[in-house]
């Protein structure tokens, strides 16, 4: 079947650079500036060419090298975090790194697997996946739903032991679909309709999300994803601009609203009003928001050195997890903090250029959704933990501890890999 | 399938996306920046106070000095054992050894042990032998942390006055509690890193903020004259087996308190000891009422009829309203008819004639009460008021009792003519001594006081008290004239025995009935000054309830000559070269 699926795609390329040459050279002249910038010397690229044979595809090793970075970093912080606490509830320091390491192993081989398979096997399940998300989140509900911190968000794959979180199968899902309607749709995005049709499509499974499983930020995660995704295929930039000032505009009602003392809003509003000024009510809802901040501000510029976290000592809730970049900050300072930032933004770069050069519409989409997943779920964690805004769960992408998080995260790097490898050198 | 090709406007939403997420990052880098550089400080300074355990540092209480700088009230290292109740690792050892070590009932330290509480003292003002001797087993979650106990070097010297202080380090009677606030100081803290379960973080260490010493207090009494003063009263109630005996010395010119004895005088380091042969089992409450009784000053808290040394007053208000003078000539009988009463004299046969200044010498009952009633009530009673009796004194003392008085309205001849030589009302020691004062000091009322300065640990100055002095009581002729004629009491009067050879000594002695009259009970009491032409020492002897003899004369006269024949050249007050002989 694999076989199968490679033979149709490579029938299609042929087509597609017979029908499109204007389209062609152009993405070679971009390829080809591109793999200047990237190995800089002819010397190397003459070598490549004479290889040809063997490495006829672009593997983006940069790019899984900040992958592996950041997960090496992460591991390393995810037990410093949480050595402490994992001694007091299992009396082995190492707890939840061991776990983490499994699902991160798990993960890679999973990606290299995604990496090897093309791109477009994954095209005829789209609707598959839609169909699972759906189902998938309201079984929580079921006896299969696993419970923690308070929230019904896992459930438990019977026979591996494993719990997941199917919001985030629902993201993979997402990313999936939306590539797939972007190429379906074609010329029909640009229309009003096209845009309502797209945007309509991730609506049911962000509200069962939000309303299931009550995970707001998960939800966000989602709409933002698809958001994105459509900004990308749509040609205009009106109809976004006016929704971002919607957004805004909504985000600044909610506010005014809990802080006039409006009262319909009782969760969330606290959860805004501690936001708004964590050290008011520093033993609820503003606690955790306020560790963290107690956190970032005694790390400083230069931090207290790795391992030296007070916050983590059981006074931050979550420390490993959520607010796992708050305990970043103590232990590094600044630095590490931008040291992670700046990785996030190369890792972003890369899969910018892989976008750009994506040898199709869906591979581009597939790598756009991946970057969407990634930065937003970035932006938002670091926010949060900063309290730039509310608080609300995100774990921080390839560093907080969670393994179905990290699995996941390490398909869609797979994909992405898939998608650079066909970018073909040899066309060049 | 795929329809579209990569345009260009893909390309630029990409970047799009890119520039934006881009920026995003970077205004979280700011918020960073903020956060990580202006509220960094903000934020470690409260992250610390969350994290650190408090253990507060008794403060070395200020020392009170005498006014040669003799220390009277100093500290002594003790210690406080403590237990932190998630650091103890062997719990049962823990209870056996601070049973054994500390005295204490198994019950109690199991108690406290096994309470869940991030630190819970056990005992304090442990001997620091003892507390050495607990840190050496070095138990896990016992904390020994040494801090001050009040320590006084003379034991019941001026008990009364100094006073002592409580567990926490505040007065509880005397100077103790008037200066506490100067003697008190900060309380330090000992800061302990912990995490949030209140275990401690070995690697971050102690850190302590030092408490801040109080301040020592400079007072105006006198050790040696104290010392001395006491031995005399304790003399005095051994030999007259009297209830109680009270001396005060004071410098009538400024109001400084030289010596204030109350024996019997109690342990300063043992308040709470119950005297001997106090019945076990009496209730808290009768034990404190025993308690405060032997921590009562007399001298302060107490009122008496003050007798005929109360005659110092009448004759001041008399001269100073011209109705008598020195001269003025007097008939005693043996008694006067005031109203419908007789009222009798001392001397039963009567003085006969006598001049104003013989009447004082012989304590005439029926001349005083003439001077009195020559008066009048509205004049006298405001005499009485302007010398300041219905007043306190404003001692720096606590719980001076105010004078037991009659009210204007209410008062006859009768009830003025008993006043006028010191019965039917009652004021405190401190108040005679304060108002005769004020009579023979030229007409100043001052305040009597022990506290003068405070100083710091390095004798630097940093407090000087000032007392409230109000002028013009009497004239200065008057006061003149009062201390010729108190000389004369001394010298030749009823005096006799307050006589020190080389020097002037002016005085008046007092012998007063206590109520209920009739019962044999009596107050006998001395009021004497030196020298007497410009005096610099004023003393007071209270004997109460003697037995036996029972006459100021005879009591309490002695008491003050005694105490003048060495003070008097200890203070430096030059004798009359004419008298010596």
């Amino acid at each position: 079947m694999a076989a199968n699926a490679k033979r149709n795609l490579r029938e299609k390329k042929d087509y597609r650079a017979k029908s499109d040459s204007h389209e062609r050279n152009d993405a070679q002249e971009k390829i080809d500036s591109y793999e200047k910038n990237a190995y800089g010397e002819r010397s190397r690229r003459s070598t490549r060419q004479k290889k040809k044979e063997q490495s006829e595809y672009f593997f983006d090793y940069s790019l899984l090298f900040i992958v592996l970075f950041l997960m090496g970093f992460g591991l390393v912080m995810i037990y410093s975090a949480s050595s402490y606490q994992a001694f007091l509830e299992f009396e082995d320091s190492a707890y939840y790194l061991k776990k983490q390491l499994i699902a991160s192993i798990i993960g890679l081989v999973v990606m290299i697997v995604v990496a090897n398979i093309p791109y477009h096997f994954w095209e005829r399940f789209y609707i598959l996946g839609y169909v699972v998300s759906a189902v998938m989140v309201p079984m929580v509900l079921t006896p299969l739903g696993v419970e923690s911190h308070g929230a019904r968000r896992w459930i438990a794959i019977p026979g591996i032991g494993l719990n997941i979180q199917p919001a985030e199968v629902a993201k993979l899902c997402m990313i999936l679909f939306l590539a797939v309607m972007v190429c379906k749709m074609g010329k029909g995005i640009r229309t009003m309709k096209g845009f309502c049709v797209m945007v309509a499509f991730p609506l049911p499974i962000v509200l069962e999300v939000y309303m299931i499983t009550k995970n707001l930020s998960s939800a966000i995660i989602i709409l933002g994803i698809s958001i994105l995704m459509v900004f990308v295929a749509s040609p205009d930039y009106k109809k976004f601009i006016v929704m971002a000032l919607l957004v805004f505009a909504a985000a600044a009602l909610v506010v005014y609203l809990v802080v006039s003392g409006n009262d319909f809003m009782a969760f969330r509003g606290n959860r805004i009003l501690s936001w708004l000024d964590p050290e008011s009510d520093p033993t609820d809802t503003g606690f955790q928001t306020l560790q963290g901040l107690y956190a970032i501000g005694s790390g400083g510029i230069f931090g207290k050195g790795l391992g030296q976290s007070m916050q983590k000592l059981s006074f931050l809730p979550e420390a490993q997890n959520d607010m796992i970049f708050s305990i970043i900050c103590e232990e590094l300072g600044l630095f590490g903090a931008v040291a992670i930032i700046l990785m996030f933004i190369m890792l972003l770069w890369r899969m910018m250029v892989i976008a750009n050069n994506a040898p199709d519409l869906f591979g581009a989409m597939l790598v756009v959704g991946v970057m969407g997943h990634i930065t937003i779920q970035a932006i938002l964690n670091i926010a949060v933990v900063t309290a730039t805004i509310p608080n609300t769960g995100i774990s921080l992408p390839f560093i907080s501890y969670g393994g179905s998080s990290v699995m996941f995260l390490l398909i869609e790097v797979g994909l992405v890999l898939s998608v650079a490898r066909r970018i073909q050198l040899k066309e060049l | 399938m795929l329809t579209d090709n990569n345009k260009i406007f893909h390309r630029k939403k990409i970047l799009a996306v890119f520039i934006i997420c881009t920026g995003a990052f970077i205004g979280l880098f700011g918020r960073l920046v903020y956060l990580c550089v202006w509220q960094a400080e903000h934020y470690s300074r409260m992250a610390t106070e969350l994290h650190e355990r408090e253990r507060s540092i008794k403060a070395a209480r200020g020392r009170i000095l005498d006014c040669n700088g003799k220390v009277l009230a100093d500290n002594k290292t003790v210690c406080t054992v403590s237990v932190i109740y998630n650091q103890i690792e062997e719990p049962d050892r823990v209870i056996e050894i601070l049973c054994k070590e500390l005295e204490l009932s198994e019950d109690y330290v199991r108690r406290r042990v096994e309470k869940y509480s991030s630190i819970e003292r056990i005992k304090s003002n442990v001997d620091k032998t003892i507390g050495d001797r607990i840190r050496e087993y070095d138990l896990a979650g016992v904390k020994v942390d040494e801090d001050y106990k009040r320590y006084y070097p003379y034991d019941d010297l001026a008990s009364k006055v100094l006073g002592f202080t409580g567990g926490d380090n505040q007065g509880i009677i005397g100077l103790e509690v008037i200066y506490d606030t100067y003697l008190q100081g900060e309380p330090g803290t000992i800061l302990t890193v912990t995490d949030a379960k209140g275990i401690e973080v070995e690697a971050a260490g102690e850190r302590r903020i030092e408490p801040v010493s109080g301040l020592d207090l400079c007072i105006s009494l006198d050790m040696n004259i104290q010392s001395y003063a006491t031995q005399l009263a304790n003399q005095a109630l051994a030999t007259k087996e009297a209830d109680s005996v009270s001396i005060l010395v004071m410098n009538p010119q400024n109001g400084e308190i030289l010596a204030m004895v109350n024996v019997p005088e109690f342990d300063l380091n043992h308040p709470y000891d119950l005297p001997e042969g106090t019945a076990e089992d009496i209730t808290s409450e009768e034990k404190q009422n025993i308690l405060n009784g032997i921590w009562r000053n007399g001298c302060i808290n107490d009122t008496y009829e003050p007798g005929s040394t109360f005659k110092i007053i009448t004759a001041a208000a008399g001269l100073e309203e011209g109705v008598v003078t020195p001269e003025s000539s007097f008939h005693c009988p043996g008694y006067i008819i005031v109203d419908d009463r007789k009222i009798r004299c001392h001397k039963v046969a009567g003085h006969g004639s006598q001049d104003f200044t013989h009447t004082m010498m012989n304590s005439c009952n029926p001349a005083l009460i003439t001077v009195g009633l020559r008066l009048g009530l509205d004049s006298y009673y405001s005499y009485f008021e302007q010398f300041g009796l219905k007043r306190k004194t404003g001692i720096d003392l606590p719980g001076e009792a105010g004078t037991i008085m009659h009210k204007k309205e209410n008062m006859g001849n009768v009830e003025l003519a008993t006043v006028a030589f010191g019965q039917s009302f009652q004021i405190t020691p401190i108040q005679l001594l304060t108002t005769a004062s004020s009579i023979i000091n030229g007409g100043r009322r001052i305040t009597p006081h022990f506290g003068v300065k405070t100083c710091d640990r390095d004798g630097n100055v940093v407090d000087v008290f000032e007392y409230p002095v109000e002028e013009g009581i009497v004239s200065e002729e008057t006061s003149a004239t009062m201390r010729k004629i108190l000389e004369m009491v001394v010298a030749e009067g009823s005096g006799a025995n307050g006589k020190v050879a080389g020097f002037r000594v002016g005085g008046k002695t007092a012998t007063s009935q206590t109520l209920p009259r009739g019962s044999g009970r009596y107050i006998a009491s001395f009021v004497g000054f030196a020298p007497a032409d410009d005096p610099q020492v004023i003393a007071l002897a209270i004997v109460n309830n003697p037995q036996g003899v029972y006459y100021g004369g005879q009591v309490s006269a002695p008491i003050i000559r005694q105490l003048y024949e060495n003070i008097l050249p200890y203070l430096g007050i030059e004798g009359d070269q004419n008298e010596q002989n």
